[in-house]
């Protein structure tokens, strides 16, 4: 095991040129020719070199790569989960994939070219100018970071720390490395193992004792090369009686540069604390989305995740919450959306470990043309354990003949004095009520937009504001295409 | 002045002939009753007319102002002016009569066009009070958990904010109490005297003690078998279904 230190030069980027980076927002849409160079950049497939290279372009101290080298070990030794998910899994091709880019990207591509109904997209769901060029690849950096250290600036003033990954990890070693890979052990899943091994990007906060931080700490303010990228990282402390909210995402088709994303984001509330994650995403057609996320809520505390996925080729995430502390509260709240040949497989994980703990969860699913949607929860309450309860709710919309919805529940509650109370539905949005909606003078695209958003409407209730619009307007653009 | 003509139509559902041969025409400001008992294809007339997807015109046509609207989607026809207040609205979770009549509204404006939004609700607010319906409703989805009654008001509430040329009425006296009926039947002869048109599917006469029907029609399997005044649905009352059947009779 050999020290990578600060001081040793960097190896010369091993390729200027990549095969396809713009596997973007809609592949149908025209082509693309598109060639960045990239400053650093650590060329295709996975080996300890690439790890040893990553770490060292990031002048880690030495646990780090230590961790990252114990992680890509696991990641090797561990098989494709496919003996309980789909086999599409095994059409990820790990060698033809980049595991680090880094800042410097000169795009090639200008605006002109970008093809019109991208454009259209980006007008119809209201995305500000300057963001648009960023989000069909014009530009390379997203020029935000008026607004960024503004929020930044407001944050640090009550004592936030609100920094990448890279950042946070060298300046605040003794309070990330406490809980770094702690809620989400390297080897919790292959894709966790992975993350551990190659991560970039993400955000590291730290909410001290007793803080509410007001606004919602983004990470859309955030968007550069790196957190734009495939592996991201992201830790969020609060601190005992500490509240945030954290958001990610946007809804947007995301120009994507790799086919394979896979986060991992560890939650701590601590005693009494309050973390609201939510995302809300749209992957292109072509991108593996293999995201883990969990936090562990202590006494008093609560962790609440609102996820939404829309797009991706396959979506594996199982947002949970360990309820580690008595009266601590869980919540999952999913919508998620299948297009044709998209797979959502999405769900939540709820471990109770305490007395008078309690979750729930809801996850409304739509599946549109040939795209599949499955629900897959777990709810763990040991016999142990008195006074906890949990709720889950899983609701699927089927939009045509083709699409397919399956629900897996496992719950395990044990002893007599937790419950738990579970409802699953499938309905269809038939075609009496299509033909009543058109009766009013909608066109069949809209009436069936309207039925879907109808079905999420008390979810979307609880995005914020500006999130619930662009949400709603992009179920609108989703569906028109889904009606003959 | 508009008119609605149905000519020689027949439909089908599937393989099977329901309306054969119907000829009827309604201008602006009429009101035509059509009686006939259960099954005889009055419903399938009124979705035929607005364009369910299920129904097949085998032949005959639909004139709006001398225009086939046979070539035209339910929407179109219902943005052309037709109006179809259902014997079972249907219900549609999540999406409130607000929001819903909003859209409906909005797909009637042309391309760039807003809605005023304070406009808009003054006069959903109005036509509210005017059908006694309570404005807590707005934000309740659309006919999701209505009583059978509160769906019918919804219907009419619905064709007062839409303004439409021709409504077609398909029992929407059923399921009303005696308060309800009245209100409704106000607000119906309010619209007809601003020129509406109503093809109006009833079982009883007590509606048409409301609503004056110009001209009432017995339909029998699929026809139009007897036509007259508002006279005739009182005679039918009185001699019921079998008398027209013994009359269809070939001496
Ligand atoms: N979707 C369908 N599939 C098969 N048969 C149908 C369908 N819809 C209607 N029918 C049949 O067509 C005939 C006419 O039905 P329709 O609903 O038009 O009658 P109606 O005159 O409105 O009767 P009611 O007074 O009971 O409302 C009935 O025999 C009915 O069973
Ligand atoms: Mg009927």
């Amino acid at each position: 095991m050999s020290d990578v230190t600060a001081t040793e030069s960097l190896p010369a980027p091993i390729a200027d040129t990549v095969d396809n980076p713009v596997s973007g927002i809609d592949q149908t849409a025209g082509n693309f020719s598109y060639k960045m160079d990239y400053e650093f950049d650590a060329g295709t497939g996975l080996s300890e070199k690439t790890v040893r290279y990553i770490s060292s372009v990031k002048k880690e101290a030495p646990w780090i790569l230590e961790f990252r080298l114990n992680a890509l070990k696991q990641f090797l030794a561990k098989p494709m989960p496919t003996h309980w998910a789909t086999k599409d899994l095994e059409n990820i091709n790990f060698d033809k994939i980049r595991y680090y880019l880094s800042s410097g990207q000169k795009p090639k591509r200008t605006w002109e070219e970008v093809p019109d109904d991208i454009k259209k997209t980006f007008e119809r769901l209201g995305v500000p100018e300057h963001e648009r060029k960023f989000l069909a690849g014009v530009e390379a950096q997203f020029d935000s970071e008026a607004a960024y250290s503004n929020i930044k600036d407001i944050v640090s003033k009550q004592g936030v720390i609100f920094v990448n990954s890279t950042e946070g990890l060298r300046e605040h070693p003794e309070l990330f490395r406490k809980f770094f890979g702690k809620v989400i052990p390297t080897g919790d899943n292959k894709f966790s193992a992975l993350n551990s091994a190659v991560f970039s990007g993400g955000s590291f906060i730290y909410v001290p004792k007793g803080v509410k931080v007001a606004q919602p700490l983004q990470a859309y303010f955030r968007i550069n090369a790196e957190n734009f990228g495939q592996f991201e990282r992201t830790l969020i402390i609060a601190d005992e009686g500490a509240e945030v909210t954290y958001m990610e995402g946007c809804t947007a088709p995301k120009f994507s540069t790799s086919t394979l994303h896979s986060a991992v984001v560890e939650l701590v509330a601590l005693k009494g604390a309050k973390i609201q994650y939510i995302t809300v995403q749209n992957w292109s057609a072509n991108v593996f989305n293999l995201v883990t996320k969990r936090g562990v809520a202590e006494e008093d505390a609560e962790v609440r995740w609102i996820d939404c996925n829309i797009g991706s080729r396959l979506t594996m995430k199982y947002p949970g919450v360990v309820l580690r502390g008595k009266r601590a509260r869980g919540e999952v709240l999913s919508i998620a959306l299948a297009n044709d040949g998209q797979h959502q497989d999405t769900g939540a994980k709820m471990i109770h470990a305490a007395d008078d703990t309690t979750s729930n969860i809801i996850a409304k699913s739509i599946s549109v043309g040939e795209g599949r949607s499955t629900y897959r929860g777990l709810v763990h309450i040991p016999k142990t354990l008195a006074n906890c309860r949990n709720n889950t709710e899983c609701d699927a919309l089927l939009i045509n003949e083709h699409s397919r919805t399956d629900t897996y529940p496992a719950i395990s509650v044990r002893g007599r004095k937790n419950s738990v109370q579970h409802e699953a539905s499938v309905s269809k949005v038939s075609a009496e009520q299509i033909f009543y909606m058109m009766q009013r003078g909608l066109s069949e695209g809209e009436a069936m937009s309207l039925a879907v958003n109808g079905f999420v409407n008390d979810l979307v209730k609880e995005f914020p504001m500006e999130y619930s619009v662009e949400l709603k307007r992009l179920i609108e653009l989703q569906m028109e295409g889904s009606v003959g | 002045m508009s008119q609605l003509e149905i000519k020689d139509l027949h439909v089908s559902i599937g393989e099977k002939p329901i309306v054969k041969g119907l000829t009827l025409t309604v201008r602006s400001g009429e009101v035509h009753a059509i009686m006939g008992p259960n099954g005889t294809g009055k419903s399938t007339l009124a979705k035929a007319v607005a364009g369910h997807p299920s129904y097949t015109i085998t032949s005959g046509d639909v004139l709006l102002d001398g225009k086939s609207v046979l070539p035209m989607q339910p929407d179109e026809r219902a943005r052309a002016g037709l109006f179809l207040a259902f014997q079972y609205p249907s219900e549609i979770p999540g999406v409130s009569i607000a929001n819903f009549l909003r859209a409906a509204i909005q797909a009637r404006l042309g391309e760039g066009e807003e809605l005023d939004a304070t406009g808009y609700y003054k006069r959903l607010y109005s036509k509210m009070d005017l059908l006694q319906i309570d404005r807590k409703f707005t934000s309740r989805a659309i006919n999701d958990g209505f009583s059978g009654g509160e769906k019918k008001r919804c219907e009419i509430l619905q064709m007062a904010m839409l303004e439409p040329k021709f409504a077609l009425m398909d029992e929407t006296d059923s399921g009303l109490d005696i308060d309800a009926l009245r209100i409704v039947a106000d607000g119906v002869n309010a619209l007809r005297s601003t020129n509406l048109g109503v093809l109006m599917i009833t079982h009883y006469q007590r509606l048409l003690g409301y609503i004056v029907p110009d001209h009432v029609h017995v339909m029998w399997d699929g026809r139009i078998v007897k036509s007259g005044d508002k006279s005739l649905a009182l005679e039918l009352e009185a001699k019921g279904y079998d008398w027209v059947k013994n009359e269809l009779v070939p001496a």
